[in-house]
């Protein structure tokens, strides 16, 4: 049944041979042009001088550093936002409730404001001037120029990821389950655990490996609250530009093959993902 | 148990879905909520089973205010309208689910494992407790979604639409077998449906609901042999309306082209509801009222005919047999045999019954050009 459906849609969208072959064609060479040429050419650079520089700048301590720090911000931000993430589409899917569309304009926020303005706001929040600031001071706490505020501003950034994943997935599938789990006695985390979580783990599961990406990616709030301390506040797309505004474009590209590489993880995984995540939505649907 | 509604009323933004609804269902009853879509029937059972929190009213199991249990401790066994079943497990687990979720006198797992296969024996499930609800057909997983209510062994059992969305015959088979569900278990039960069939054939009591109201509840032979409105008689089978006057202990159309003897109904506008089997054909040449036949059409071994009578054209159905031809246009006459007079009472209707023998002294007007329209 599922092999006959795309022959019957093609002939019923009717376009020519001809028409097909040029979209895809004109399709591939930007893709190409624009993607992955781009991409081959990190690697091509990264190994330019050869896989001794290659590793060197792999083990300098700056950039052992940045790996660290990029790891520590995204394993606090992404089980934050997890936990945010999955709370606020829960509300949202499941709950009616005044200013619901305010809520949700508000997630989508960090995609709306450009990142720099993201860091900004945060310098405002907690810079020498504003009114956390200095009192967060004399308590010693240093949130800006140190790693909470990094922390803090790929939190922001990375929030909408998870959120926006499962919102239509949950709005979707609507509360019937929920309400026959309570309905069979049983208490909140049982639902949640045993009903909700389960009819929404690919989507989630995605959720989080995009939001993983961003996180470890995002540069604009970031060197805005970092002050770019090296080896202490620089995470690797800091670091990356850094090394490139040195004059170490191969070291640079060397560091920017990691991120590539991860990016690489990433699609690859959310792709295997996909093909899953299709076939369990569709054995829903046949509901 | 036995299951109290005490003057439910919920709004939703400007709309009553409930409008100071009670209802009672009575221990080890099987009662049926019958109405048209939209008048309310999901809400009064969802408030029952405490999903749903009513603006104005309380709902008593057994002189037991349910509002102060949680909905895990109602014991209320809720079969969904769209089933409902988790979809990510097996019909085992799923029909498990409510046993395994006990904080009290929680089985075994071996006994649970006993019971699920005893509900899937009561199901006629046997043997598909390692599908996943995907893999079943319709009926399969309505039963599997009643199985799963009645492993908690609840005090309630609420159905919404249990056969809404299967087909025609499996209807029919699972209506019977959830009869006999019913008999065997003794559960008071509650079920919705917008099909009139389904709620007389099935159900001792019939609670017939339109626009957040309580229409009448009755058994279902009172409910077809004296409906209480104008409602429950159109809503109940087909039937023809048809505006009179009431004057004198007479109904009366068109200067007496209809002149029915109604009883005691006090005189005014009323309306006159007839079954198609309320309405015969004359064929003897007798006096009778005349129509112009505007569509027959075949109903099993009857003729359905809708013939037009009366200055405004009132259409009026009847049933003649399949041997007698009746082309369109053709002028006939028909003789009122039955029905129901519905006039304005002192609280809702007045309503009488036509008696045969009432009705069959009925004078027509000469028609004077009417009919050759
Ligand atoms: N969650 C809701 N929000 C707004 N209106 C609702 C909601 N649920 C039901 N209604 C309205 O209440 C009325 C009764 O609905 P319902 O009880 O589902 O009717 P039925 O089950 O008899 O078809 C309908 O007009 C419906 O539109
Ligand atoms: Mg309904």
């Amino acid at each position: 049944m599922n092999s006959a459906k795309p022959r019957k849609m093609r002939q019923a969208i009717g376009e020519g041979r001809w028409t097909r072959l040029t979209l895809i064609t004109i399709a591939l060479v930007f893709l190409g042009l624009m993607l992955i040429a781009p991409l081959l050419v990190v690697f091509v650079e990264a190994f330019s001088r050869g896989v001794g520089v290659y590793i060197d700048a792999l083990a300098m301590p700056d950039t052992m550093a940045a790996l660290r720090l990029t790891l520590l911000v995204a394993a606090i931000a992404v089980p934050v936002n997890l936990v945010f993430g999955v709370a606020a589409a829960w509300a949202i899917a499941k709950f009616e409730f005044k200013g619901k569309a305010f809520l949700l304009t508000l997630i989508d926020l960090p995609f709306a404001v450009s990142p720099v303005v993201s860091g900004l706001i945060f310098v405002l929040l907690f810079g020498a001037n504003s009114v956390l600031g200095p009192w967060l001071d004399g308590a010693g706490i240093k949130v800006l120029f140190a790693v909470p505020g990094i922390v803090l501003a790929t939190i922001f950034i990375t929030f909408p990821f998870i959120a926006r994943e499962l919102i239509p997935l949950m709005q979707q599938q609507g509360s019937s389950e929920e309400e026959a789990a309570v309905s069979l006695g049983a208490g909140g985390w049982r639902t949640f655990f045993q009903v909700t979580l389960p009819n929404v783990k690919w989507g989630l599961l995605y959720g989080v490996l995009l939001c993983n990406a961003r996180a470890m990616g995002e540069f604009g709030a970031v060197t805005v609250v970092s002050g770019n301390i090296r080896g202490v506040t620089t995470t690797l797309p800091l670091h990356i530009e850094i090394l490139y505004n040195d004059n170490k474009a191969a070291a640079a590209f060397a560091v920017a093959s990691l991120l590539a590489l991860l990016a690489l993880v990433t699609l690859a995984v959310k792709t295997l993902l996909e093909a899953r995540f299709a076939n369990s939505l569709a054995a829903q649907r046949r509901h | 148990m036995q299951v109290r509604a005490e003057n439910i009323s919920k709004r939703y933004a400007n709309m009553a879905a409930l409008d100071d609804v009670s209802l009672t269902v009575g221990s080890g009853e099987l009662v049926a909520l019958l109405g048209p879509s939209g008048s309310g029937k999901t809400t009064l059972l969802r408030t029952i089973a405490g999903l749903e929190h009513p603006d104005a009213g309380a709902v008593y199991f057994n002189d037991r205010d349910a509002s102060e249990s949680r909905i895990q401790d109602r014991g209320v066994g809720f079969v969904f309208q769209h089933y409902a079943l988790f979809k990510h497990m097996r019909v085992m687990d799923n029909i498990a689910f409510g046993l395994r979720a006990r904080k009290t006198n929680k089985p075994s797992e071996s006994e649970i494992k006993r019971r699920v296969m005893e509900l899937l024996d009561l199901v006629q499930l046997s043997g598909l407790d390692h599908r996943f609800p995907s893999q079943l057909s319709g009926g399969q997983r309505q039963r599997v979604a009643l199985a799963r209510a009645l492993a908690i062994e609840p005090s309630v059992l609420l159905l919404d639409e249990p056969f809404g969305a299967l087909d025609a015959r499996v209807r029919k088979d699972l209506r019977r077998w959830l009869r006999e569900i019913h008999e065997r278990t003794g559960h008071t039960t509650l079920f919705v449906t917008h099909d009139q069939e389904e709620a007389l054939e099935l159900a001792d009591r019939v609670v017939v609901m339109n626009k957040g109201k309580i229409e009448q509840s009755a058994t279902p032979d009172e409910i077809y042999d004296t409906p209480a409105t104008p409602f429950v008689f159109s809503f109940i089978g087909e039937s023809s309306v048809i505006p009179v006057q009431v004057g004198n202990g007479r109904a009366t159309l068109d200067e007496r082209m209809l002149d029915l003897e109604v009883g005691n109904l006090p005189d005014g506008p009323a309306q006159l509801y007839l079954r198609p089997e309320d309405v015969a054909m004359v064929t003897d040449g007798g006096p009778g009222i005349p129509g112009l036949v505007v569509s027959t059409r075949r109903i099993g071994g009857m003729r359905r005919v809708t013939i037009e009578c009366g200055l405004a054209r009132h259409r009026i159905e009847f049933d003649a047999s399949a041997e007698v031809t009746i082309a369109n246009s053709q002028r006939l006459q028909v003789r009122v045999i039955g029905g129901r007079v519905y006039g304005a009472g002192s609280e809702g209707y007045a309503t009488e019954k036509l008696a045969a023998s009432a009705t069959s002294d009925f004078k027509w007007a000469k028609a004077e050009g009417w009919l050759d329209r």
